[in-house]
């Protein structure tokens, strides 16, 4: 049994005093028989860099899709900046680098991002820009049937850049790249995420999130299941683990340390696990002649398995 | 943040915009494809079958034979022309093309107007290259009804760029031309673009007249030939208009439906 949402993050924004740049309330959609999200409460500030992680057929990409306007949900409401998606979409408040498709094998990179400067209105320059941006203007020429993989995403992201949009979706956007593509992408996105803009990312790669998001919101059968920092994601799963140099420690005074649910002993080495690592290593410190801590979490994986095992919980 | 100086509206006309038209343009004359049906083809077959001596002096209505046959590939070729033109969709549904679009402010009428105008433009430039060759290879007509038999076969495959498109959002195929070209080749026998309806024996002249291709030809010769039935014509030609563009609003509605 688990704490099913953190809360911590939503005490940094003020009430009234800015508009969230995307809110979901009660976003259900079904196809059919099968409901793909089921129940989505989200708010999502300015300036945030939201991963939204979960297995594939998490309900990810539908929400994806509602946040573009692409699809309408069942029920509840969906607002980007306050404004129906479709409507956000069509001012280039939102854009959005989807996983795959969504270009033209004889069109050069250069047309394919012209063309979409002249469908937002945006000048001759704008188009050099956003190359530069994503890091393609030495391949303008080439034929997009030409580029390799991580070469096509770059376009995406140039042609995403190029409505100048406050709010970046990025569907599952390093699928199918090598190690090299990966990070030479998410580092245009890094560089471009300085200046304010508010990106969310879908993904099941947990150290993208784990590397990039400064919120995880874990998706499970089309429900949120966990929501907070990295961290705290992590250490709401797996708890923590506090590391400390403590000769002569013995097992029974351990365990009954407030918030260790289990311990271990190396030789000096005493390992406590738990959800309060605070509690325990302030107990350490200050009853116990422990020295040399350490507070670990473990990784996001072992959280991202046990949050989305499954299996139901019976609340 | 620099979301606060962006200043944002959304384009006029739904998108609908020359710079568009130019860069689709560019990519169209790229596919070699379209380049062969549309602007190859045509002229090809108008030597093929229509420049043996007897032709050029055999007459038929003000003009000779060549002409006559002329007429008839100019027609096939503007047909050939727009239905690709209007089967540009269906190449750029299956790459997600048209998925992306809707990430822009472009209207999905906006896209459909682009993709007929598109349609024409390369249906009059093969209906010109048609023409030009004609004007070398013993086409003789009067300069007047000349003008109005081009105009005509030009204006008259519309109704092709509204099956094309049709098709395009039909028939889910990359190479959807594949299907299409023979598909048109065999219309154009059925509607007497290729071979005189009267060399076909009377039934099939009767159903002939209620194909796609008869009402377009039959218009197209008209200002040569002086005969024929005009108003089957251009009741073949409103009917089949009326049949394709119904069928491509169906579909494309059905295509941009939100669900």
């Amino acid at each position: 049994m688990f704490l099913m949402t953190l809360t911590a993050s939503t005490d940094l924004a003020v009430p009234g005093t800015q508009q969230p740049a995307v809110h979901l309330d009660g976003v259900v959609k079904r196809f059919g028989t099968v409901t793909a999200v089921n129940g989505l409460d989200l708010r999502i500030r300015p300036g945030e860099v939201v991963a939204l992680l979960g297995p594939n057929g998490a309900g990810k990409t539908t929400t994806v899709d509602m946040l573009l306007g692409l699809s309408q949900p069942t029920q509840g409401t969906v607002r980007v900046y306050g404004r129906a998606p479709q409507e956000a979409v069509a001012l280039g408040q939102v854009s959005a680098v989807m996983q795959s498709g969504g270009l033209l094998k004889d069109y050069t990179v250069e047309e394919t991002v012209r063309l979409t400067a002249v469908l937002f209105g945006k000048p001759r320059d704008a188009v050099r820009g956003a190359l530069r941006r994503a890091g393609i203007a030495d391949i303008a020429d080439r034929l997009v049937g030409k580029c390799s993989g991580g070469q096509q995403q770059r376009l995406r992201f140039a042609m995403a850049l190029l409505p100048d949009p406050e709010l970046l979706i990025l569907d599952e956007p390093t699928t199918g790249m090598d190690v090299g593509g990966r990070r030479e992408f998410w580092d245009a996105i890094r560089q471009d995420a300085r200046g304010g803009r508010t990106v969310i990312f879908a993904t099941h790669y947990l150290e993208e999130a784990d590397a990039y998001a400064d919120r995880v919101v874990l998706v499970r059968r089309g429900r949120i299941v966990a929501d907070g920092t990295a961290s705290e994601v992590k250490a709401l799963a797996a708890g923590r683990t506090v590391r400390a140099t403590l000769p002569g420690a013995r097992p029974a005074d351990l365990d009954a340390i407030p918030g260790v649910e289990s311990s271990e002993i190396r030789g000096d080495n005493v390992y406590l696990h738990g959800q309060d690592s605070d509690a325990i290593a302030r107990h350490l410190l200050t009853r116990t002649e422990a020295r040399d801590l350490e507070i670990t979490s473990r990784n996001l994986e072992d959280a991202f398995l046990t949050l989305t095992a499954d299996e139901e919980n019976p609340a | 943040m620099t979301a606060t100086t962006v200043h944002r509206s959304l384009p006029r006309y739904g998108g609908f915009t020359l710079g568009m038209i130019a860069l689709e343009l560019r990519r169209l004359i790229r596919n070699k494809r379209t380049v062969v049906f549309s602007v190859v083809m045509p002229p090809a077959f108008f030597l093929l079958f229509g420049t043996s001596a007897d032709y050029r002096t055999e007459r038929a209505g003000d003009g000779n034979v060549t002409g006559y046959v002329l007429i008839s590939m100019a027609v096939y070729g503007a047909m050939l022309a727009t239905t690709s033109g209007g089967a540009m969709v269906s190449i750029e549904r299956a790459a997600g093309w048209s998925r992306q679009l809707r990430l822009t402010p472009l209207t999905p009428a906006a896209y459909v107007a682009v993709k007929l105008t598109l349609a024409m433009i390369i249906g009059l430039v093969s209906v010109l290259v048609v023409n030009v060759t004609g004007l070398f290879f013993g086409a003789d007509l009067p300069t007047g009804e000349w003008i109005g038999c081009a105009a005509l076969a030009w204006v008259c495959a519309l109704v092709f760029a509204a099956f094309g498109l049709f098709m395009g959002y039909l028939l889910p195929s990359e190479n959807v031309m594949q299907i299409l070209s023979p598909a048109l080749a065999l219309l154009s026998f059925a509607g007497g673009l290729f071979v005189p309806l009267d060399a076909l024996g009377h039934t099939f002249a009767t159903i002939a007249k209620f194909t796609p291709v008869y009402g377009v030809g039959e218009l197209a010769r008209y200002p040569v030939t002086h005969s024929g039935h005009l108003w089957q014509a251009v009741l073949n030609v409103i009917a089949w208009t009326l049949v394709f563009s119904a069928g491509a609003m169906w579909r494309f509605r059905r295509d941009t439906a939100r669900v």
